[in-house]
């Protein structure tokens, strides 16, 4: 099953892109995935390369690291600097606050550390004489297994710092105000857990089409395909390409432990601001494992992006990182970013740097 | 790049990515005589110097080796120590003759097996037939150190250097085995990820491998690298961008192990960006490259080797990936390490 | 976002399983599925813990549907033209 192979047939692939060209539209066309997964499918297959011009298809916010407010960081940082160990995921130590990085912190001699699963930092924290917080990020595939982890319980020296945010009400954000996107890919993980449901807004309120794909290169021109004919036959719909892991109402399970460790927030997210209902905190009942309640956290942070950087458009799919001039002139990389876009890993100014990303080739 | 009074240096300095080239790029100017009787020297960066000697070339380079675990599945610090040397006086065409070995030992370490390491280190030296001459041993602190540092230099004699730079267009590039063997065996093995693999670190010197590519390509080979840190993406890079050429390869002819390509999907980490320690990637002239190819294959530890691109007129100084799917882009320079990417 | 993973289970407890993806063995927690897992299913595993169980007989079903697609389009519209 691992790396279906009948999903990366090269003679089904032109097949696709030969359908794709088909069913294209002579006006351009834009269509938004949320998913850095996707993101990275898309360029180190190179994809674009096998679209006709007349057909884009952009990154919007799904990137969970690029996304998260720098105030996160610097609370996460500041509980480093306090003598806890910090844990979290691989790319999130490199993402700069106001004043450093969680890699900073760590060079400075603090303890950082990189864990797999949250299980992990459970497991570190039964062993640790010291108090372990988990900087908890990530959309709703990743909230449930910190969910999860809290209910199977945890030392009393864990704690987390919560920073987990919900596609849907940011994909909606995306169409609110001026926007010129055609149809949505959406996130298949994300889907597993949600199902279908509430994608249902895009057709019925935006008349948008949504498509819900997989993550294999054939997935994502086939999906890509969908998209294309739902626009051409102006019935625009949710349906799912991901069958095989995406049930029509989701992982039920996975929803019912979600929500029974977290509720619904409002979030800030980096690049577009605050959005209603588009994020996770903890329950009163779990507020005790809260590091913003056990720790005193005061930051002060700066939230603005760099004159230059064009991140927000990036991130409401309104740009192209070749299109900010900051990443074409090769100033803004990975090591030197001036933006959120370049600094996440599944950002879309990151993977087209690493994956060597362009629009056509 | 702004230099900041405060700059420090991080993990991802010596994780041989691209930041680690600007930081050696910025040190290296700190030094003003760098080469000798205009020889390879330190500006050329090559995997070793080169001395021209009684119408000989002696070649010399040298090495530290740090690794966590110092024990590791296929090898072990030692084994590395020796192949990393042996193997950077290989591609610049040159065989073994000889190595030091500095020693630094942290205070408590187990003097058996500072013994093992050693007689794996002799292990190694028997297969690449050459001697240890020299050495150094110190001993740190409590506190000071935290593993086993080794350090070995070595030398060795080529009657005709290969460099990094010397890849024409039309060449064929070819690697002497699977790809990201050693790099991935350790990710798996390290603690905190609880994976459990057969993989195994390919850690071997191959100095009798690539003599026999020598004797077969002669003249024919144009440019030899091996992938170490950074892995094949880094390796093609610097090939392309010193060579003012650019190269393209063919992610479907690139030989990998299945359990190296998926602990690479699990961790979200590309194969292609982790080191090798027993490979070598070779440019041969188009004309000899199938001959060098069966060269390779004859040998135990370059059965897999395989052709896996060319260099072209197109993007000099970059490196073109052909995907599975038959899709285009750029093989980045890696920036460094790779960390597991999880969301 | 969400990397996450489909591996087949090799080994089955009460809570936790073992998934070999390409020869890589992983312990997996089960917290989040429903539904109970048997030797030689299929996982999608995200950060150490199954999500989902896939439905192989999904996949072959998904690539009939490519087929289907391309051809109902070409077949609309006449061959492609190449």
């Amino acid at each position: 099953m691992m790396k279906d192979l009948r999903f990366r047939d090269r003679a089904k692939a032109e097949e696709l892109a030969r359908l794709i060209e088909r069913l294209a539209p002579a006006e351009p066309v834009k269509l938004v995935h949320i998913c850095g997964t996707h993101e990275v499918t898309i360029t180190e297959f190179g994809l674009r390369s096998l679209l006709p011009p007349q057909v884009e298809i952009l990154e919007g916010p799904g990137c969970p690291v690029c996304v998260t407010p720098v105030e996160h960081i610097d609370e996460a940082v500041a509980l480093a600097e306090q003598g806890h160990i910090v844990t979290t995921f691989g790319d999130m130590a490199r993402v700069p606050g106001t004043r450093k990085s969680l890699e900073g912190a760590r060079s400075e001699g603090a303890d950082v550390r990189i864990v797999y699963s949250i299980a992990d930092a459970v497991e570190l924290a039964r062993k640790a004489a010291k108090e372990v917080i988990f900087f908890a990020i990530g959309f709703e595939t990743t909230a449930p297994t910190v969910a999860a982890a809290m209910l199977d319980g945890v030392p009393d020296n864990f704690s987390l710092l919560v920073s987990h945010k919900l596609i849907p009400p940011a994909m909606a954000a995306l169409l609110e105000g001026e926007h010129d996107i055609s149809g949505f890919l959406a996130p298949g993980h994300v889907s597993t857990i949600i199902g279908l449901e509430p994608y249902r807004i895009f057709p019925e309120k935006y008349g948008m089409p949504v498509v819900i794909g997989g993550f294999e290169p054939l997935d994502i021109l086939y999906s890509i395909a969908l998209l294309l004919r739902q626009l051409r036959e102006g019935t625009p719909k949710v349906e799912n390409a991901y069958t095989r892991a995406v049930g029509s109402r989701g992982n039920l399970r996975a929803q019912e432990v979600l929500y029974e460790v977290f509720e619904v927030t409002d979030h800030y997210w980096r690049g577009m601001g605050l959005i209603p209902g588009s994020g996770l905190k903890l329950r009163e009942e779990f507020s005790s494992w809260d590091a913003r309640e056990r720790f005193s956290l005061k930051v002060k942070s700066n939230e603005s992006l760099h004159p230059g950087c064009r991140c927000a458009q990036v991130i409401t799919a309104k740009a192209t990182p070749d299109q900010c001039p900051l990443f074409s002139k090769g100033v803004c990389t990975p090591r030197t970013p001036y933006g959120p876009c370049m600094v996440g890993e599944e950002g879309m100014c990151h993977i087209w740097h690493r994956y060597g990303g362009r629009p056509k080739l | 790049m702004t230099i900041k009074q405060d700059e420090r240096i991080t993990l991802l300095h010596g994780a041989g990515g691209q930041l680690m080239g600007e930081l050696l790029a910025r040190l290296l100017k700190k030094f003003t005589r760098t080469s000798v009787e205009s020889g390879i020297g330190l500006a050329e960066l090559d995997d070793g110097a080169v001395i021209p000697l009684a119408g000989k070339n002696l070649v010399f380079t040298t090495d530290s080796h740090v690794v966590q675990p110092i024990f590791f599945p296929g090898g072990d610090i030692g084994r590395l120590a020796v192949a990393g040397t042996v193997n950077d006086l290989a591609v610049m065409g040159a065989q073994p003759l000889a190595l030091s070995c500095g020693l630094v030992i942290p205070e408590g370490f187990p003097i058996a097996e500072l013994e093992r390491v050693l007689e794996s280190m002799d292990r190694a030296l028997e297969e690449a037939g050459a001697a240890l001459i020299t050495g150094d041993t110190k001993v740190l602190g409590h506190g000071e150190l935290e593993g086993l540092i080794i350090n070995t230099a070595g030398i060795g004699l080529a009657e005709r250097v290969v460099t990094d730079a010397g890849l024409r267009l039309g060449d064929k590039l070819l690697v002497t085995g699977t790809i990201g063997d050693h790099g991935m065996a350790l990710l798996a093995h390290r603690e905190g990820l609880g994976f459990e693999t057969t993989l195994e670190s390919d850690v071997a010197p191959i100095n009798h491998l690539i003599a026999r590519a020598l004797e077969v390509g002669g003249t024919g080979i144009t440019a030899m690298k091996d992938p170490t840190r950074g892995g094949l993406a880094s390796c093609l890079n610097e090939l392309a961008r010193k060579a003012k050429v650019g190269i393209t390869v063919y992610e479907s002819k690139i030989p990998m192990r299945e359990e190296v390509c998926g602990l690479g999907e699990l961790l979200g980490i590309n194969p292609l960006e982790v080191a090798n320690e027993g490979k070598a990637v070779i440019g041969v002239a188009p004309e000899k490259a199938e001959a060098v190819l069966e060269a390779l294959r004859s040998h135990p530890l370059g059965r897999n080797a395989a052709i896996i691109g060319e260099a072209t007129l197109d993007f000099p100084g970059k490196v073109i990936l052909v995907t599975e799917v038959g899709g285009k882009r750029f093989l980045e320079d890696p920036i460094g390490d790779p960390v597991p990417r999880i969301c | 976002m969400c990397l996450a993973i489909p591996s087949k289970v090799i080994e089955v407890g009460e809570f936790e399983a073992v998934v070999d993806h390409g020869g890589v063995k992983k312990r997996v927690k089960l917290d989040l599925l429903a539904e109970p897992v048997e030797v030689g299913d299929y996982l999608l595993i995200h950060t150490g813990f199954a999500i989902q169980r896939i439905a192989p007989s999904e996949a072959e079903e998904t690539l009939k549907l490519f087929e289907e697609l391309i051809r109902a389009t070409f077949d609309d519209e006449g061959p492609p033209v190449s």
